[in-house]
């Protein structure tokens, strides 16, 4: 199994009509996704290379029956889109963009919380997820993932999501699904959405968790891991040697005020009996030492 | 983006909250004929992106106007923790019968925004945090639902100032939480928010982070972009539009994608070298922008070695060859340069670069040996 989503999962794609969506929901059509539609109310009755465009998102669902959206439109329109999305009857938002105002983020969060409990936001900007085989929903490059399991991928980080998906098919070792949450201040879902979904999955066997500095979400992590957890977890933590008060590429990615180094993360995380590699690499040994002990 | 505390002020004075008259200076001269138009007493103040000014002498009383010729040139070239003061605040001095802290910002942890109000103001939150928590007044705002007078006012009682601040500070809080939401800023903090003797509520201090995603709705930030510190290094990456954070060490690093490139400067670290900068080049590493990267790094005096480390993902690894091929046609680089390639189409990648290999251009197939090459080769 995999978690969020699957081969039957439809996704509209809000932004297919712009340069970035298209070449991504094209490309995450050829992997195998249901990309049922794209929105654009000045392009309503067109279609991306025969996926269908419609004037809005609840329109999509009502005559394509998606349930997943991908946003890829600007910024600035982030914010509308993703209420666009929950108010037409979409469950589970990935929201690819970045450079999303934080307030805006919290804004949004606390909105969906409020009044649509039940939807999934995922991001923004963020990699998306992929359920190798089954379903790539974002800009993950679906060929350095094998499909299978037993190892669930949870990150903040693009680039070292896919270093850790490529390491672990190297090692002939294969992924249920492949989560990443972003970078930024307030992602829609944590970590600890995922280890729960992990947890609660039976084809995922043992979890992958790779941080970055900033924020406490890994030590909450790591806490929830201490006290739920009874799969094996290996992570990394990127950012040992950023210096304090600089944001290291990713809005979230800041040590401040003492708090949120990657030292103190990563001891909580030991602490939990989480197994920590000091590089990628060294997390992917040890992911297949964990594998190979599962039998 | 830091605002100056000058900034922070008009910042805080256009949502209607009470600040002192004052002139930015940048010259001794600059701070003689302000204090004269404001009349003395006047405060003379550093204007630097870092906390403990007045430790370091950068905050001075002057009761006349020879006071603040002699503050000023004091001040103006001081180094504040490595801030160098170019520009000065000179400001009417207030009168203080107390001193109170406020503050808003986001919890990560709660997803909220997070006030915190003080009747211990004036010494950094920190410490009273650290000392005296119970003197801190937190409250969580739902960004869906504001600060509603209600709650603000419960909170400020909350916070035990002089009975005779209440109004005062039930009105300058909602306006600070209304500066920080509509300003879209990471950080606004009062410190010391004052009661002055005749019992008005004063704001004397600014500090004000505003996010840099949100300059699409405040076209007028862009002065203060301007206006922040970097070193020559992080402006030069700046104007080249490169996520780039200047360090001290060596080896000059260039990879792709904010983690990676996080990763890459800690790997470069564990083998026993350091890295002379973070640089993120996105997604695309195409010619244009690796031959950015290159120049950026190579005008870094201290760089002795680079480490390009790239993962191609949806990026091809023959592309990622081809922008590096080309970057070295179009920028001269001083230092050698190790690269690691791998990801999709690495191997074809790595082919295009063969004919190119030398003793300044190497390819190591992992991440560990290429940092460890990149080190020794940085001496």
């Amino acid at each position: 199994m995999s978690i969020f989503v699957d081969e039957n999962t439809k996704v509209v794609y809000q932004g297919l009509t712009g340069s970035t969506g298209r070449y991504y929901g094209l490309l995450n059509r050829d992997y195998g996704t249901q990309v049922v539609a794209g929105t654009n109310p000045r392009k309503a009755g067109s279609d991306v290379d025969g996926i269908p465009i419609y004037a809005t998102v609840a329109e999509a669902v009502e005559k394509t029956g998606a349930t997943a959206s991908c946003i890829f439109v600007p910024a600035p329109f982030v914010r509308d889109a993703v209420m666009e999305a929950a108010e037409g009857g979409i469950d589970f938002i990935v929201v690819i963009t970045e450079g999303v105002p934080a307030h805006d983020e919290a804004w949004f969060y606390n909105k969906l919380k409020r009044d649509h409990p039940d939807v999934r936001l995922l991001g923004p900007n963020c990699p998306g997820l992929i359920s190798p085989g089954k379903a790539n929903i974002g800009i993950t490059a679906g060929h350095i993932a094998k499909p299978g399991g037993p190892v669930g991928i949870v990150s903040r980080s693009g680039t070292l999501t896919y270093q850790a998906l490529y390491e672990l098919k190297q090692k002939d070792i294969g992924c249920t699904t492949c989560v990443g949450i972003g970078g930024d201040p307030v992602p829609g879902t944590s970590f600890i959405d995922c280890l729960e979904a992990f947890e609660a999955d039976p084809d995922t066997r043992a979890v992958m968790m790779i941080g970055e500095i900033g924020g406490s979400a890994e030590e909450e992590a790591a806490a929830w891991i201490k006290a739920n957890m009874t799969k094996p977890v290996v992570s990394y933590v990127a950012g040992v040697t950023a210096p304090p008060g600089k944001k290291m590429g990713h809005a979230g990615a800041i040590v401040s005020g003492g708090k949120g180094t990657a030292k103190a993360k990563m001891e909580a995380l030991r602490d939990a009996g989480v197994r920590v590699g000091q590089n990628p690499t060294e997390a992917g040994e040890l992911m297949a030492e964990v594998v190979a002990a599962l039998g | 983006m830091d605002l100056f505390e000058y900034q922070g002020k008009q910042f805080f004075a256009a949502y209607g909250m009470p600040v002192s008259p004052g002139e930015v200076a940048f010259t001794v001269e600059d701070a003689v004929a302000a204090a004269e138009r404001l009349g003395p007493p006047v405060m003379v103040k550093a204007q630097v992106h870092t906390g403990g000014r007045g430790k370091a002498g950068g905050v001075k009383f002057a009761a006349t106007v020879d006071d603040v010729r002699t503050h000023a040139a004091n001040i103006l070239g001081l180094d504040i923790r490595g801030h160098v003061v170019k520009r000065l605040w000179i400001e009417k001095a207030s009168d203080i019968a107390e001193e109170y802290y406020a503050s808003f910002t986001l919890d990560r942890s709660a997803k909220l925004h997070l006030g915190m109000l003080s009747a211990e103001g004036g010494v950094e939150i920190e410490a009273v945090a650290e000392e005296n928590p119970d003197a801190i007044a937190k409250i969580w705002v739902d960004p869906v639902v504001g600060l509603t007078p209600e709650a603000a006012a419960a909170w400020v009682d909350a916070a035990n100032l002089n009975p005779a601040a209440r109004d005062g500070a039930i009105d300058i809080v909602q306006k600070l939480y209304q500066a920080y939401v509509e300003g879209d800023a990471d950080l606004v903090e009062i410190n010391p928010l004052i009661l002055t003797p005749d019992d008005r509520v004063h704001v004397l201090d600014a500090k004000v982070t505003l996010d840099a995603n949100a300059v699409f709705r405040h076209p007028d930030y862009e002065e203060y972009d301007a206006t922040q510190s970097r070193d020559e290094r992080e402006q030069a990456a700046h104007a080249k539009g490169l996520q780039y954070v200047g360090l001290d060490g060596t080896v000059g690093v260039i990879a792709n994608g904010a983690g990676l490139a996080m990763s890459t400067v800690d790997v470069v670290n564990q083998v026993g070298g350091q890295a002379a900068n973070f640089l993120d080049i996105g997604g695309g590493a195409n010619a244009e922008v690796m031959a950015g990267a290159l120049e950026v790094i190579n005008n870094d005096p201290k760089v002795s070695s680079i480490f390009i480390n790239i993962f191609g993902g949806i990026t091809r690894g023959e592309v990622v060859a081809n922008g590096i091929i080309e970057a070295l046609s179009q920028v001269d680089i001083d230092s050698p340069i190790v690269i690691r390639l791998d990801g999709t189409n690495a191997e074809q990648g790595r082919e295009m670069l063969a004919p190119h290999l030398s003793d300044r251009l190497m390819l190591e197939p992992t991440m560990l040996d290429a940092a460890r090459r990149a080190v020794s080769l940085a001496g």
